[in-house]
């Protein structure tokens, strides 16, 4: 017998099995696939084979968030990617089923129950802002789905069914505003928002902060329709005001029109301090590093950081994206979640969402790019916050970082 | 606060007044000659806004890679070609979509829409979904600060400037030139331009393809002030159809009275208000005076 025969003999045998003994063939196809089987990895019926794994992915990659959402949906991906070169999670590959949430939350919504009811995937990463999650929340908790959350958002907000990887609200203020006040002596604060909930809430948990814990005066409160390019009258106020710190929480196409008028009217970073809650390296492309220089930004990771794992990530993003792309915080926060899924699964041995959701509290990452992070009770992550200056080239110089790991606190006490 | 100061903020906030006049007159100026004097509802206005944009954005990347030297000098020359590029779309469009629904004008409305949502895609399939900003020269960024406390805006001023010029130039091609007498003709009555022997067809697509190119202009004036994203245009799209129609929709004048209304009206409740109050009342007044004059502020006289 030649060996070029050999195969095709023993598939014949194979499937001579097949037919006579599904379910002893399934189990021993199981055994060289994976080092567990399916029927003990997968009890609740979700797309989990001997060879895959079926995941959603749940983004705008059209409308007005694809500016925002392109880089997680990259980096996500780029996460999957490198899992699957490892070998991917118990033995089994990952698969994307992608689906475009076109920057509209019905939209998501209905995608979110198509993943989960149709498709049946293990895991879903996804969503960006508020408004988005809020639309899927109900479906993932009635269907018992597991979703990564990259943003970081305004608190206020914990569920079984989802795991935060983005910081909340107080753990990007409050380190940020003790540091303001510390090193710049911030005493007067002037809070500026784009009008919807996240800078609302964000405002609020900064002002009693100021006001009761810092004993600080809060000079100025304003909020600005989205989209809103005017900021003439704003600024004028400002200068009346004369606060020791501008703390912004401006997103979007108005993030661009508020630095390019400070500039033209005269606010640079070279005079006036100001924190920022809402530019990353995203933001400064269209910013443009001359109009962002000398101001600060509170976030938990820049592209900047100065570690190996980071590098690491980094190379690999412009490997993958070009040497052009850029990584901001959320990015980042998006790469963390099939990291921190894969985690999960391997501790818990199944894919079922009750015991990924159960083996979660507790799973560090060491490998994170932010560096190492830890999964919270509360489904929020221990990280570090930092603050960084803008540079003229774009760039953001790291110049403080909280010396522990923040605890989560989604309902903080006293700032409600 | 010394007299001194006070005096330093009232002329900023003048001038904040004046600035945000210029952005909505020069927002609302290629709508009005489209919607104005055509009475076709531009959905698409915006993106032709966004075109302009992106050429100055274009053209300053290659500035920037193949001649850096004359990223000082190339803003003018590029305002120029925003206005072709959008004038050639515009010419493009008329001809292709917007002549064959000339008497069914609320169609245009679902076309030009379509072609907006269109378009935005097309930026985001070709241009790509972030935000970006040209590298301007650097006379056009800082301030002018003529006192100490004092800083007008020096993209304020050019934006301004701009605004005066392009509407001089149309106000005068469209009351004494050939063209702006064959456009008004064919408002005024189309059958009858067209027995005299006025070719309202060209016409037509000439005034169009102007409409758009003033977009474009204003598109690229607004580069110094904002950024440029796909969906840049849809946030220009409803302030210039206020103004267009709370002008009244037939009249250039209209367009201009209204602008500054809004504009003063706007700035000094945002002063005084929170920013999203500001809008309120400022909607609120415009809805409130076109109940009671729904022809908004100038009527036209022409005879229907």
């Amino acid at each position: 017998m030649s060996d070029k025969h050999l195969p095709s003999s023993s598939r014949r045998t194979f499937m001579l099995g097949a037919a006579a003994l599904p379910l002893a063939l399934a189990m021993s196809r199981m055994g060289h696939a994976a080092a567990l089987p399916t029927a003990q990895v997968n009890t609740t019926g979700l797309a989990v084979t001997d060879t895959e794994v079926i995941v959603g992915q749940l983004h705008s990659a059209t409308g007005t968030m694809a500016i925002s959402e392109t880089g997680s949906i990259q980096a996500e991906q780029l996460a999957i990617d490198q899992i699957n070169a490892m070998g991917g999670i118990l033995g089994r590959k990952i698969k994307v089923i992608k689906e475009d949430g076109a920057s509209d939350w019905p939209t998501f919504a209905e995608k979110s129950r198509k993943l989960l009811v149709n498709d049946k995937v293990a895991t879903v990463f996804g969503c960006w802002t508020s408004a988005s999650r809020k639309a899927v929340l109900p479906i993932f908790e009635k269907e018992n789905g597991l979703l990564y959350y990259p943003t970081f958002y305004e608190g206020l907000e914990q569920s079984k069914n989802v795991i935060y990887t983005g910081q909340e609200a107080t753990q990007q203020i409050l380190y940020g505003l003790d540091w303001a006040k510390k090193e710049k002596g911030a005493q007067k604060v002037f809070l500026v928002g784009s009008d919807y909930i996240w800078p609302r809430t964000s405002m609020k948990i900064a002002r009693k902060h100021i006001e009761n814990f810092q004993g600080g005066k809060v000079v100025g409160e304003e909020y600005y329709p989205l989209g809103n390019t005017n900021f003439n009258s704003l600024i004028n106020k400002i200068k009346i005001a004369k606060p020791d710190c501008i703390f912004a929480a401006v997103v979007g196409g108005s993030n661009v029109a508020f630095y390019k008028q400070l500039k033209a009217a005269g606010i640079t970073g070279a005079k006036q301090f100001l924190l920022t809650l809402s530019v990353t390296e995203d933001e400064m492309l269209g910013i443009g590093g001359e109009n962002f220089e000398g101001f600060y930004s509170s976030m938990k990771y820049f592209q900047t950081l100065d570690n190996a794992n980071n590098k690491a990530f980094v190379e690999a993003f412009k490997k993958a994206y070009g040497p052009k792309a850029v990584i901001g915080d959320v990015t980042q926060a998006a790469y963390l979640g099939p990291w921190l899924w894969k985690a999960a699964v391997e501790k818990a041995g199944s894919f079922d969402v009750d015991k990924v959701v159960a083996a979660s509290p507790g799973i560090e990452l060491p490998t994170a790019p932010e560096g190492y992070v830890k999964i919270h009770e509360n489904h929020h992550l221990y990280s570090k916050a930092r603050i960084a200056q803008g540079q003229a080239d774009g760039t953001f110089k790291v110049v403080a970082e909280s010396p522990e790991l923040i605890v989560p606190d989604p309902f903080p006490k006293g700032y409600q | 606060m010394s007299f001194d100061e006070i005096y330093n903020i009232a002329l900023m906030q003048g001038f904040a007044g004046l600035s945000l006049f210029a952005v909505l007159l020069l927002m609302g100026l290629g709508l009005a000659i489209i919607f104005g004097q055509m009475g076709v509802i531009n959905m698409a206005h915006g993106e032709f806004m966004t075109i302009g944009a992106y050429t100055i954005f274009l053209l300053s990347s290659l500035t920037e890679t193949y001649a850096p030297g004359l990223i000082q000098a190339y803003f003018p020359f590029a305002i120029v070609c925003a206005f072709l590029v959008a004038f050639a779309f515009g010419w493009l469009a008329e001809w292709a979509l917007i002549r064959h629904l000339y008497k069914r004008p609320l169609d245009t409305l679902l076309a030009t829409w379509g072609l907006s949502l269109g378009m935005q895609q097309a930026f985001r399939t070709i241009i790509g979904p972030k935000e970006v900003s040209p590298t301007l020269p650097d006379w056009l960024m800082g301030s002018w600060s003529p006192a100490e406390g004092l800083d007008i805006p020096i993209n304020g001023m050019f934006v301004l400037g701009l605004t005066i010029v392009v509407t001089g130039g149309v106000l005068l091609a469209l009351y004494k030139s050939r063209w702006g007498l064959r456009v008004r003709a064919t408002v005024a009555n189309r059958s009858m331009a067209n027995a005299i022997g006025i070719n309202t067809t060209r016409t037509d697509r000439v005034t169009f393809a102007i409409g758009c190119g003033i977009a474009g202009v204003a598109g690229a004036a607004f580069t110094t002030i904002g950024s440029t994203g796909p969906t840049s245009g849809s946030l220009y799209i409803v302030d210039a159809f206020l103004v267009v129609t709370f002008g009244g929709a037939a009249s250039l004048w209209g367009t201009v009275v209204s602008a500054f209304g809004i504009a003063q009206t706007q700035s000094i409740s945002e002063f005084f208000l929170s920013g999203s109050m500001a809008k309120v009342l400022t909607l609120l007044l415009i809805v409130t005076i076109l109940m009671l004059r729904p022809q908004g502020l100038f009527a036209s006289k022409v005879r229907r």
